[in-house]
């Protein structure tokens, strides 16, 4: 065990470096820089920021010294947002990036799972075909479609709700934003877990713990859920990856200044030091999750051995 | 309580097939000829699949029975055929309306009125003097286009997105996948482990740098760099799905019988193990073009897709979501378009899966 993840954190370096080369790449082979922007600043000028950030050296010095930076965490400072550094851009936007996908990510699990359990005991009912029908919508709703529908009708014309804007952890500010991510999600896991139950309800070992006289709750609860479960935990170490794309479109619809903001930002104004930043940070979340994920299988699935 | 009776009697509906005599059926195999058969009972399988790769038409039950089968079974699912008659009826309406629209109404996607009394964003059928009026079903957009012509463009280039990403991703995945399954060993290890890693990547991420970087020269090199950024990225699945299947079948005599008779080895992998995966491969084929569409929707949204004049349903979600407030209908329209659009193909692609390949289940 101990091995596998110490062998998984040791992927973790080449993979990030992968990553952030191409994104290096992508950067710099693309015509134009940060300062072909719209507002052209002197010559001069230019030329003694391109010292200052080392953009005069060859390309495999400033490769090498990006590398270095990210691989020692230091991303440098914005090219956009002057003396700040990608690090405190990072502190500023991550938890109100975490608490919506976080947030939202709880919902998806508890309605998910839920809804697939109760449809997969009662397959074939009404029940089934309601919920799994309201799980495709919400595969098939896309996020910035549902999102402004329901600013639509809970802020323009109900006026219950505020439109957009961050209001803090506990605020309803947050309800539409991470209504709006969940939904997916939610449909997602609820099939998931209907899949994972139909299977899990037909093995030999929940037979066994009907016959020794359980009760129907404790089979479903402490037996069926438990192997029923095991895509949504695979599930989830992909779903991060989505989540992180969700947020971004729904930081945008909301106005939220979480990290998917700043990432779209710096794309459009080719701010360097962030963009590296930010997929750099990104990759190592999704890695470590996946890690994480791959962990808890084992624990819960004893016959998965590393 | 009475569940347990349900859930314990009840044939599964991801049993294996029966055929008419009550037998379980062998996979179907597709010779070299072409016809699918299923090996039949009398024969052993071995001899019946080594006649079959060399013996003419009729010695064997020819059968088109897999997809006659499947599509019997497809039939019975109210909610795939619900899905199949929209998907249709969206496609035709989005290839042939804008012509038809253009005869009768005189406006297409890029239309804006000369007139500047006209230039601004009317109601659906609602005349400039505010009575009523079918000129514009949908109403129009902040430069006084017909939105109805805009969401058949962005249907047409949607759908032509979805499609042409998804036949990148199949030939990517289908040939790595096959490759990787028929050849096995260290070579198939590293392959596969290629595809883990690109799994765990946060590719989308990825593409949006890409766009941002080499975007918005024209829109039409913008909607190739679609095409490939979205096929490249999709056909990770598939190559799963295809290599699975390829060693499922690689061992089987037919493809002895085919190495034995001098046959390449590029020769086997695509001319007798691929086409024995097309079950599989179109119904993930038709998950993946929803799919497709969703991320380019949301590439649109974010204004790295497709660019003005063209539009797709993201794009003009993205118009539609900056005037949420004063004109819903710009956002209404699109957005519930793509969203019946996409719902119906998951069904379709969920009918088509339960049809064709009632042993693969996962969402």
């Amino acid at each position: 065990m101990l091995r596998f993840i110490v062998r998984r954190l040791i992927i973790t370096v080449p993979m990030v470096i992968i990553v952030v080369s191409l994104t290096w790449g992508l950067i710099r082979l693309a015509p134009g820089n940060f300062y072909t922007g719209e507002k052209r600043i002197p010559p001069a000028i230019e030329q003694n920021l391109r010292e200052k950030y080392g953009l005069n050296k060859p390309w495999y010095v400033q490769y090498g010294k990006m590398l270095k930076n990210t691989l020692m965490l230091d991303f440098g400072t914005s090219l956009k947002y002057e003396g700040q550094s990608v690090g405190s851009i990072l502190a500023r936007s991550l938890p109100v990036s975490a608490t919506l996908g976080l947030l939202a990510y709880l919902l998806a699990l508890v309605v998910g799972v839920t809804a697939g359990t109760l449809a997969a005991l009662k397959q074939n009912s009404r029940l089934d075909y309601a919920s799994m029908a309201l799980a495709m919508l919400g595969i098939s709703l896309p996020n910035f479609v549902l999102g402004p529908l329901l600013v639509l009708i809970f802020s323009l014309s109900l006026f219950w709700l505020p439109p957009t804007r961050w209001g803090g952890f506990p605020s309803v500010n947050l309800i539409l934003p991470v209504l709006t991510l969940s939904a997916v999600y939610m449909a997602y896991i609820a099939r998931l877990t209907r899949s994972g139950m139909l299977e899990v309800l037909r093995a030999d070992y929940i037979r066994t713990a009907r016959a020794k006289g359980l009760s129907e709750r404790e089979v479903v609860l402490r037996h069926a859920l438990r192997g029923g479960l095991m895509p949504v935990v695979s599930y989830t170490g992909p779903a991060l990856a989505f989540l992180i794309a969700g947020t971004v479109v729904v930081e945008r619809i909301f106005v939220y200044p979480g990290l998917g903001t700043y990432f779209l930002n710096a794309c459009l104004n080719r701010d360097e030091p962030l963009i590296i930043g930010i997929v750099a940070f990104i990759s190592i979340s999704v890695l470590i999750f996946n890690l994480l994920v791959d962990i808890a299988y084992g624990f819960i699935d004893p016959r998965i051995r590393y | 309580m009475n569940d347990e009776h349900d859930i314990l009697d009840e044939p599964s509906p991801v049993e294996p097939a029966l055929d008419n005599l009550g037998q379980p059926t062998k996979p179907p195999v597709r010779t070299r000829a072409g016809d699918i058969t299923r090996p039949t009972n009398e024969l052993a399988v071995g001899e019946g699949d080594v006649r079959t790769a060399e013996r003419g038409e009729g010695e064997y039950i020819v059968g088109t029975s897999l997809w006659r089968d499947a599509w019997k079974r497809l039939l019975k699912n109210k909610l795939a055929v619900f899905g199949l008659v929209v998907v249709v009826i969206i496609t035709v309406t989005c290839l042939l309306g804008p012509p038809i629209l253009k005869a009768i109404t005189g406006f297409d996607y890029a239309y804006i009125p000369s007139d500047s009394a006209l230039t601004k964003s009317f109601p659906p059928f609602t005349a400039p003097d505010g009575s009523f009026s079918w000129l514009h079903p949908m109403g129009t957009d902040n430069a006084g286009r017909d939105i109805l012509a805009r969401v058949l463009l962005g249907g047409r280039i949607s759908l032509m997105v979805g499609i042409i990403s998804t036949i990148v991703s199949l030939i990517i995945g289908v040939s790595y996948g096959a490759t990787a399954g028929y050849l096995g060993g260290k070579v198939d290890d590293v392959m596969m482990r290629i595809v883990d890693v690109l799994y765990s990547l946060p590719y989308i991420i990825l593409v949006v740098v890409l766009l941002a970087m080499f975007g918005g020269k024209s829109p039409l090199s913008q909607l190739v760099l679609l095409f490939i950024a979205l096929g490249a990225i999709s056909w990770l699945t598939m190559a799963r799905i295809v290599r699975g299947q390829v060693i499922s079948l690689k061992n089987q005599e037919f493809v002895t019988a085919a190495r034995a008779t001098g046959v390449s080895t590029g020769k086997i992998i695509f001319r007798h193990l691929v086409p024995n995966t097309l079950g599989p491969v179109i119904v993930y084929a038709t998950l993946t073009i929803p799919q497709v569409m969703l991320s380019e929707a949301f590439l649109s949204f974010l204004g790295f897709g497709v660019q003005a004049p063209l539009a797709s349903w993201g794009s003009l979600a993205n118009d539609g979501v900056q005037n949420i407030a004063i004109f819903p209908w710009q956002l209404i329209f699109p957005g519930v378009t793509m969203a019946l659009a996409l719902f119906s193909l998951n069904f379709l692609g969920d009918g088509l899966r339960d049809a064709l390949d009632p042993q693969m289940r996962k969402v």
